[in-house]
């Protein structure tokens, strides 16, 4: 039993994976974890990692699981990668039923979702303006998964001209205008600034939601109770619901209103005669 | 007026039209731009209101006086909601300012119609034009256009919008002439067809790297459910309609909403959501898993059974097609397994060239096995004839009875 440090990435565990391969060590030999463990770490390799042909799919595939939270997905993605490639099973990645390939897609699944919801729920605060007039935006986000890295570049094309930060307990994007960088997580926001647009935006929430259609469950699905906590228009949700009876009983309730004579028009006018027109 | 009354106001106002996509649009971004904003693959829901609705474009009507009277509309001129007018710089705006923020997609923005047909659509289109080419923005831009609105007028919304839109809300001229007098499908019918023109010039335009029509991609339309007496096969053949004849993007089916301010042509009586729910799901069948109307829906059962999905209603009644053949049967007959997606199929079409398809791989593919048993045959389960042929087979799909909530209380 050996124990291998697959770093933090997908590139750190691909090289290590890649002389874990050259040697033929075999899945159940290895244990995946990034601390020295009860078996000396690897820091050498005896034979240098040879090219490796694998399907892109399964590179595809490994780019996203390797952004999972759960720590047996190192242990995983080599068992799927020596299936692959020693045990010659070229078409593994596509036979979604076997037991490794699901759980690999239910992982890359996750990632995808949580890249998907980064892109949703990330709430830029205005934090200042420079002489020229350029914005610099920070926000807070606290994902389940390592998605920072991959789910940055969405927001560099689309606001490329600002300046913003997205910190997180993961890791921390940086985008200046030319360069977009990434610094370690920290524990909690930074930034203990409030923006006023927040005001216009719960109003424009409240606003938006009809209370004769209340699917709360369909809204937790699509928004999950987690990041409630840093989106400026959750803590309206409860008013919202509990009101909501209240609010469909007061319409049911209203007299129907009469129909008000038809104004002196031109247009009207107009409308009605091409109506008369098509009748004919 | 204060801007947050304004926009509370011309929000509300706005919050009957299901329209949310965001998705369809060309793909563009800011990199090599003054402004912000990107385009492009699927649309982003960036909150959900307690309804459900996603949450992906600020919707707002520009004004919500009116002189036409639609009785289902709470803006109708017969009522007596309170009015507000935004100006074209304070949607721009806000516009930006939540785009920013990283709040929405972009704008969808519709009117109240004042005036006449030209002068609505000409302050709609300034506010798409002043964001376009004042403020470089290339998030998304929906304008719901009116159908009497001059042809030159949607040529130029095509310049600035993504998604073009005429709601015609209800499905038949007879309906319309009770509960939406200046309406006509005959003029709707016409303008969708012009926009379409535009829509394919568009498409064209961006073969030969034409960026005038840059953004055109789509349109669509909505229609009320529950307001009139018209039959879930009047909406359907509609939407055959509109979807053959003009490319629309998107029927939306917006279940018929009680509001404050209630007409006395149409007092409130809601539908239940889940018939707007069916035909969402019939809508689905046609499009993508080549189901004809004439299938869904029957002379004899006009109407989509509520307590079952389509697929599912469809498929009871043709148990002469089932049990499928898991190992063998074409894609077009596995699109018709009620509880298999094109995602399942397509995965399934993979898998059995190397492997016999067991009930095992089923799961390990999240397929539900309850739903899916009575109609598939796999390597270790083959679907008994008595089960398929049982009526206890509708029985066995039928929600279960809510009664025990009596008790819970």
């Amino acid at each position: 039993m050996r124990s291998v440090d697959p770093g933090k990435s997908f590139i750190s565990w691909r090289d290590a994976a890649r002389r874990m391969l050259a040697d033929h060590v075999p899945p159940e030999e290895i244990l995946w974890e990034a601390e020295r463990g009860l078996f000396p770490a690897v820091v050498t390799n005896g034979t240098p990692p040879e090219k490796l042909k694998v399907p892109a799919a399964f590179v595809d595939l490994a780019q996203n699981v390797s952004c999972h939270n759960d720590p047996s997905r190192w242990a995983l993605l080599y068992q799927i990668l020596w299936r692959i490639v020693r045990n010659g099973e070229k078409h593994l990645v596509s036979i979604a039923s076997d037991p490794d390939v699901s759980q690999a897609l239910l992982f890359a699944r996750a990632v995808r979702k949580e890249i998907h919801k980064m892109h949703a729920f990330v709430r830029f605060r205005l934090i200042d303006a420079d002489e020229t007039g350029r914005e610099r935006y920070a926000a807070w986000f606290e994902p389940d998964h390592h998605v920072i890295e991959a789910g940055a570049p969405f927001f560099k094309k689309r606001f490329s001209n600002m300046d913003w930060s997205i910190f997180s307990p993961k890791s921390c994007a940086h985008w200046d205008g030319e360069h977009l960088t990434f610094t370690p997580g920290i524990p909690h926001d930074p930034t203990k600034s409030h923006d006023e647009l927040e005001a216009a935006w719960r109003t424009y929430y409240r606003s938006i939601f009809n209370p004769a259609r209340l699917k709360v469950k369909m809204m937790k699905q699509e928004m999950p109770v987690r990041y409630w906590k840093n989106l400026p228009e959750a803590d309206l949700i409860h008013e919202l619901i509990s009101g909501s009876n209240n609010r469909v009983a007061g319409m049911l309730a209203e007299e129907p209103r009469p129909v008000k004579p038809r104004p002196k028009n031109a247009y009207l006018d107009k409308l009605r005669a091409l109506s008369a027109e098509e009748a004919d | 007026m204060e801007l947050q009354s304004k926009l509370a106001i011309l929000a509300d106002a706005a919050k009957y039209d299901a329209s949310c996509a965001s998705s369809g649009a060309v793909k563009v971004n800011s990199l090599d731009g003054k402004g912000v904003g990107s385009t492009g693959g699927m649309g982003i829901c960036h909150s959900y209101a307690p309804d459900g609705r996603c949450i992906s474009l600020l919707k707002v009507l520009l004004t919500n006086l009116c002189i036409y009277d639609c009785h289902y509309c709470i803006n109708r001129r017969s009522s007596n909601v309170r009015r507000a007018a935004f100006t074209a710089e304070e949607v721009v705006k806000l516009t930006l300012d939540f785009y920013k923020r990283n709040y929405i997609e972009g704008l969808f923005l519709s009117s109240g119609i004042i005036r006449n047909a030209d002068h609505t659509m000409e302050m709609v289109i300034d506010v798409a034009r002043t964001l376009r080419e004042a403020y470089d923005f290339r998030g998304y831009i929906h304008l719901k256009t009116i159908p009497e609105a001059s042809p030159g007028l949607i040529e130029i919304a095509a310049r600035y919008a993504d998604r073009i839109s005429i709601n015609l809300e209800l499905p038949t001229q007879k309906s319309l002439d009770v509960l939406a007098p200046e309406k006509s499908i005959v003029r709707t019918r016409h303008a969708m067809g012009r926009i379409r023109n535009r829509l394919d010039e568009a498409h064209d335009r961006r073969k030969n790297g034409d960026k005038k029509l840059r953004h055109a991609t789509g349109q669509s339309t909505q229609v009320i459910v529950g307001a009139d007496e018209s039959t879930d096969a009047d909406f359907l053949a509609r939407s055959d309609d509109l979807y053959g004849n003009f490319k629309l993007r998107r029927v939306y089916y917006s279940a018929f909403s009680p509001i404050p301010e209630p007409s006395s042509i149409l007092p409130v009586k809601p539908p239940p959501l889940v018939r707007e729910h069916r035909l969402y799901q019939a809508d689905w069948l046609m499009r993508f898993y080549g189901f004809k109307t004439s299938e869904i829906l029957t002379p004899e059962t006009p109407n989509l059974d509520l307590e079952l999905d389509p697929k599912l209603a469809w498929a009871l009644r043709n148990r002469q097609d089932f049990p499928v053949d898991v190992q063998t049967a074409s894609r077009e007959a596995l699109l018709r397994v009620p509880g298999l997606g094109g995602t399942s199929v397509q995965r399934i079409l993979q898998i059995r060239r190397h492997t016999r398809i067991r009930q095992a791989d089923l799961l390990r593919l999240r397929i539900s096995l309850a739903k899916i048993q009575p109609f598939l045959k796999t390597a270790d389960h083959n679907p008994s004839a008595y089960l398929l042929d049982s009526d206890r087979l509708r029985a066995r799909f039928l929600p279960k009875p809510k009664q025990l909530e009596l008790f819970a209380k």
